[in-house]
């Protein structure tokens, strides 16, 4: 498994706990269009990630990330 | 289309016109004293303002304004870099940097104005600011501004942010650190000693916002910082007019002297009118009366814990310690909303908080008190929110 695979795989467990509509998670499934994150969940969910990776994730990547994918990257960008 | 984004807010707005209820932009007819005024066309006790110490309507205050007026009109017309920096306003500079003990002060147009202008300015790009998470909006604005990297910690959590500072190893001695004193919505307090030895084992730069804390907490009332006793950690301190002082304004103080190269790199100090003159003045007097009545902050103290054991009594969830600000959490917005409404025609005016502005998914009734209320007050209040549980609004003591 790629490193980039298991920030995805953890990202995807945590998103799980949230994903009331029971949509499937892939890395194009969009965080608030296709999961409804609200954004306190959002920010929970970030938490829980820079916890599990020992990272911090600037608020300013923010914007540019909606899907569990481009989530997986920025990750593997900050662990980099 | 551009209005699709406020669809909400209207179907919001609407409801509440339906219901007659008006918790957000409630006009005040009538302000009787510090403490009473007509809101919507009843009287009421106003416990649910800012004006800590009372000073809003303190005859010294007011005459103070009057005199400057006269003396200097009524506006100033310009920018404290261009017409707009009279003697007076450079006199409050004088007055605040001395109240604090440091050498330098900026005087803003609002509180909004110095929170968002500083922590839009001390941080650029290629720099890292870490803030709590439950910041005040002005302090988001700014930093959103700024171009640095932000990074948020839990609220309230010095372990959390002791670890992200390690997360940015030799970036952390040039960190930019952001709390605030009180926070404005449940009224707690930061852990101020255990946020100024994360800095001291990592390195930063520490910014206080003592909005809620100045005139409050404190041996002399310079906030939380003073009363934990950590000053000398301290590296920016910001601050409003506009709730003990009981007027509007805000500041900032500083013991590094670059304070005075900052102020002409910070748009919302250059792009905007100076405050008037009667504002200043009545400043200058209210600082002069907190410095020479500490008894006001114990009063203020005194009400505050009435208020906090009393609701607490009654077996409402409050905030974690008592504090100027007691807020009663409620899940539920509809019940919160026919509680806030069964308050004012009780004649009691608290202000009413909903997500996004509250911290959480959680509603708020929010009551703050005042060194100006009396004893009696506190108690009507406090019945006023027992009559809620005997309505069924609340659940009765042992059901919360
Ligand atoms: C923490 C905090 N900072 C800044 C401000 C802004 O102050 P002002 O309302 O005086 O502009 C407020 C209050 O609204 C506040 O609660």
């Amino acid at each position: 498994m790629t490193q980039y695979q298991e920030y995805l795989g953890f990202i995807c467990n945590v998103l799980e706990s949230y994903n009331k509509k029971q949509v499937t998670l892939t890395e194009s499934t969009d965080l608030v269009a296709d999961i409804g994150l609200t954004s306190l969940e959002v920010m929970e969910s970030i938490e829980r990630i820079e916890d599990h990776f020992d990272i911090s994730i600037p608020l300013n990547i923010l914007p540019d990330v909606n899907t569990v994918g481009e989530l997986a990257r920025k990750v593997h960008e900050l662990t980099q | 289309m551009l209005f699709d984004k406020f669809q909400s807010m209207v179907d919001f707005r609407a409801e509440l016109a339906e219901r007659g209820v008006k918790p957000f932009g409630a006009v005040t007819e009538e302000i009787y004293s510090a403490t009473e005024g007509r809101v919507e066309g009843r009287d009421v006790i106003l416990a649910g303002t800012n004006n800590y110490l009372g000073l809003s309507y303190d005859p010294r205050c007011i005459a103070a304004s009057q005199a400057a007026a006269q003396r200097w009109g009524t506006g100033t017309t310009g920018s404290r870099v261009a017409n707009g920096s009279f003697s007076e306003h450079q006199a409050l500079e004088a007055d605040i940097a001395d109240f604090y003990g440091v050498d330098h002060a900026i005087v803003f147009s609002t509180g909004y104005a110095a929170t968002s202008g500083m922590c839009a300015t001390l941080a650029g790009p290629g720099d890292v600011i870490l803030l709590d998470g439950d910041s005040h909006a002005s302090i988001y604005a700014g930093v959103r501004l700024s171009g640095a990297e932000i990074i948020r910690f839990k609220h309230n959590n010095p372990d959390d942010l002791a670890k992200r500072l390690r997360r940015l190893g030799e970036r952390a001695a040039d960190a930019l650190i952001i709390v605030e004193g009180i926070y404005s919505m449940l009224g707690d307090v930061a852990p101020l000693q255990e946020i100024a030895a994360a800095k001291r084992e990592f390195g930063g730069y520490l910014f206080v916002d003592e909005a809620h804390s100045m005139g409050v907490l404190g041996e002399t009332g310079r906030g939380a910082a003073q009363a934990a006793g950590i000053e000398d950690d301290v590296d920016f301190v910001a601050g409003t007019f506009s709730k003990s002082l009981g007027g509007i304004g805000g500041f900032c103080v500083s013991p590094h002297a670059e304070l005075q190269a900052i102020r002409f790199c910070i748009n919302a100090y250059i792009f905007t009118a100076s405050s008037a003159p009667s504002v200043i003045a009545s400043t200058r007097e209210a600082l002069r009366i907190i410095r020479a009545e500490p008894q006001l902050r114990q009063r203020l103290w005194d009400n505050a814990n009435r208020l906090y054991s009393g609701l607490a009594g009654l077996g409402l969830r409050v905030g974690p310690s008592a504090s100027p600000v007691v807020a009663v959490v409620l899940e539920d917005r509809e019940r919160t909303l026919a509680c806030w409404q069964a308050l004012l025609e009780a004649g009691v005016y608290v202000n009413m908080v909903v997500p996004p502005a509250s911290p959480s998914t959680y509603c708020l009734l929010r009551n703050s008190v005042s060194a100006a209320h009396t004893p009696e007050q506190i108690e009507t209040m406090i019945a006023a929110y027992a009559a809620l549980q005997d309505a069924g609004l609340l659940p009765a003591p042992g059901q919360a």
